[in-house]
């Protein structure tokens, strides 16, 4: 089942949540929205699932129009960041909701719910607390629970807002490894909102970059990771250095700048380099070179991040390997040559 | 004599206050614990929350003093009768016909306090719209109101030629001294208790467990009844099971409204007012022993049913 948004406009009070968002979802595909808080994301997810009307623009479901229709009508499976179970309800029969409360002709036998329930909690490795309720679960099993609950009623679509978003770190990881795994197994069209960068670079065959209400870009993750549209995708998927017409100083060749017009004004154009791109050396080499001063190093983690201050007064953060790290012996104070190995410009 | 009461009364009001200070002791003194656990705490079975037979002894204590002493009281008076001055004490004709009347009303207007309740506190929390607050605050007008004056004004509106009695009277309704007047003054007495336990709870209920049953395909019906009022139950039992005690219990707004014709409209209070009248202590002990035991009984039962994981059938 494929899904389209053509258009689409919300606003809530004076503040407009989507503007003219545009974006197609390819059968079996699984796509991230990825945004900061406040882009519109959950919004644009929300009206895909029908629990919220768009106030212009149409949303398709295989190429019908359903922007009328509610959540019921869409067959589409929804899980909520906070799991929103019904904490009355035990695990097996929260899974069982979907299919028990539907109307006696089209309600499959008991037997059948209870055999389907089953291999569903089999499938999110729930099967031995299934006589649990809710608030004996742990975060991880419950969220699980919820996506086994809206993978019952056999939806055309998965909608996963921040699903992992209330989890610690580690389970996170791990969950979003197992989400993955499982969508290769289902194929089921698939979208996912999250604000972190990594899990949607990660688990997405293509991701959609929300700010303010519309999408900036949308590719696959190695597009819009090494090819990013604009100066917001690029600021939102990984950490970065920043100079304001500091051209001259690099004294770049247009190699180094990669394509793409140089952003902010012509007189103060703005330039950016990621941390893991800064090189840094002893001895001046090369062209495009600043002089710097380690003023921070810390080198917990699987790269060492060093900080340096310009002699103009900028703050850099580099980030090299171990092995560089103890090639360089830096120590704080000294001075050092960097140069960026991959500049861009917006 | 009276010098005595008002000291013996004096003495517990003050004991009350100072047990109020020495268990808000206690309490502070248990959080400061909590939040700054002295160490090894849990070592040497030491409890996290200290205090425990302080507060239970100024609880069974304060229990005996304003509930344990005058309910024994009341009945060693009772047990002045005779077994069989007793038995037909209180199963005389008019004191069987206003336990029924009691119970009735107010088993009434306790539900539909209930749906009303429901309603308003549904209202409350979900909507925002301008006079929300003033008619959240209206909310609790007949706790403050004094009982008495509720009663007039519902009698004079309700009267034959009361504003509402007036219309009511052409399609033959007769709401003022009728057993229905009485339920209108308890529904008015009651509200207030369904409303501000159902609220809380219908506050901390998250929205998104019914957006989660729309997206399964629950309907409008299946979402309340499934979903929502399961959720609610416990509060909305404790609400009905309080404004049933507090019907039981009302007097002054009644005696008003309810023409207190024996056998027909006398709640059980004022019977026992009655006989108290007529120098009939022991009868009139007798009486509110019985209807004591009997709501007792009452409330229990209704405690014990909000304590059941889901009192509806569920699924399958």
């Amino acid at each position: 089942m494929t899904i389209e948004v053509r258009n689409l406009s919300k606003s809530f009070a004076a503040f407009l949540a989507l503007d003219r968002v545009n974006l197609r979802v390819e059968t079996g595909e699984l796509v991230a929205l990825l945004g900061p808080s406040g882009s519109g994301k959950t919004t644009l997810l929300r009206v895909i699932a029908g629990l919220e009307f768009p106030d212009r623009g149409e949303v398709l479901l295989d190429g019908r129009d359903m922007t009328a229709q509610n959540a019921p009508a869409r067959r589409v499976g929804f899980v909520f960041q906070h799991y929103a179970l019904f904490r009355h309800m035990t695990v097996f029969e929260n899974v069982a909701f979907g299919l028990s409360i539907k109307p006696r002709r089209e309600r499959p036998p008991t037997s059948q719910i209870q055999a389907r329930v089953w291999k569903l909690l089999k499938l999110v490795q729930l099967d031995a607390q299934a006589d649990r309720y809710p608030s004996q679960l742990s975060g991880g099993q419950r969220q699980r629970v919820a996506l086994a609950r809206a993978l019952a009623v056999e939806p055309k679509v998965l909608l996963l807002d921040e699903p992992f978003g209330a989890l610690d770190a580690k389970v996170r990881l791990e969950l979003r490894r197992w989400l993955r795994r499982l969508h290769d197994e289902l194929r089921i069209t698939s979208v996912l909102v999250t604000h972190d960068q990594e899990e949607a670079l990660e688990v997405a065959d293509r991701v959609a970059i929300m700010n303010r209400g519309h999408i900036e870009q949308v590719g696959t993750p190695e597009e819009v990771y090494h090819r990013p549209a604009s100066a917001f995708v690029y600021e939102f998927l990984g950490n970065f250095n920043l100079f304001h017409a500091r051209l001259n100083a690099w004294q770049t060749g247009s190699d180094a700048l990669g394509d793409g017009p140089l952003g902010g004004s012509a007189d103060r154009p703005i330039v950016y380099v990621r941390p893991h791109l800064l090189h840094i050396e002893r001895r001046p080499c090369g062209q495009n070179r600043v002089v710097a001063r380690v003023e921070r190093i810390n080198s917990a983690g699987p790269l060492v991040k060093v900080q340096l201050a310009t002699d103009t007064g900028e703050t850099l953060e580099a980030a090299i390997s171990h092995d560089r790290y103890a090639e360089l012996q830096l120590r704080k104070d000294d001075a050092v040559y960097v140069s960026p190995r991959e500049l861009k410009a917006f | 004599m009276r010098r005595w009461l008002i000291r013996i009364l004096l003495g517990v009001y003050g004991a009350e206050a100072l047990s109020g200070l020495a268990l808000l002791g206690v309490v502070l003194r248990a959080r400061f614990r909590r939040r700054y656990p002295p160490r090894g705490a849990t070592l040497h079975g030491k409890r996290v929350l200290p205090g425990f037979r302080v507060a239970l002894g100024w609880t069974v204590f304060y229990l005996l003093l304003i509930v344990l002493i005058p309910v024994s009281a009341l009945c060693l008076k009772a047990a002045s009768l005779s077994w069989r001055q007793f038995w037909s004490a209180v199963t005389s004709a008019r004191a069987l016909a206003a336990y029924r009347l009691s119970f009735g009303v107010s088993l009434a207007a306790s539900l539909i306090d209930g749906v009303i309740g429901l309603l308003l506190a549904w209202v409350l929390v979900r909507y925002r719209f301008p006079v929300r607050r003033l008619l959240d605050g209206l909310v609790d007008l007949p706790l403050a109101l004094p009982t008495a004056v509720s009663g007039i004004v519902l009698t004079t509106l309700y009267a034959p030629h009361g504003w509402i009695g007036r219309r009511l009277q052409p399609l033959g309704i007769k709401v003022a001294y009728t057993p229905l007047g009485i339920v209108v003054a308890l529904i008015f007495i009651g509200l207030p208790f369904a409303v501000r336990t159902i609220q809380p709870v219908l506050q901390d209920l998250d929205p998104e467990i019914e957006d989660a049953a729309l997206s399964l395909g629950a309907n409008l019906w299946q979402r309340f009844y499934l979903v929502i009022l399961p959720e609610l139950l416990p509060a909305w039992l404790t609400g009905v099971t309080l404004a049933f005690a507090r019907g039981l219990g009302e007097y002054g707004s009644v005696v008003f409204i309810a023409g207190n014709m024996p056998m027909r409209t006398e709640i059980t209070p004022l019977l026992i007012m009655t006989r108290l009248d007529q120098y009939d202590y022991a009868g009139a002990s007798a009486l509110a022993a019985v209807f004591l035991a009997v709501s007792l009984g009452l409330l229990l039962g209704m405690n014990a049913m909000q304590r059941r994981k889901s009192v509806l059938p569920i699924l399958m």
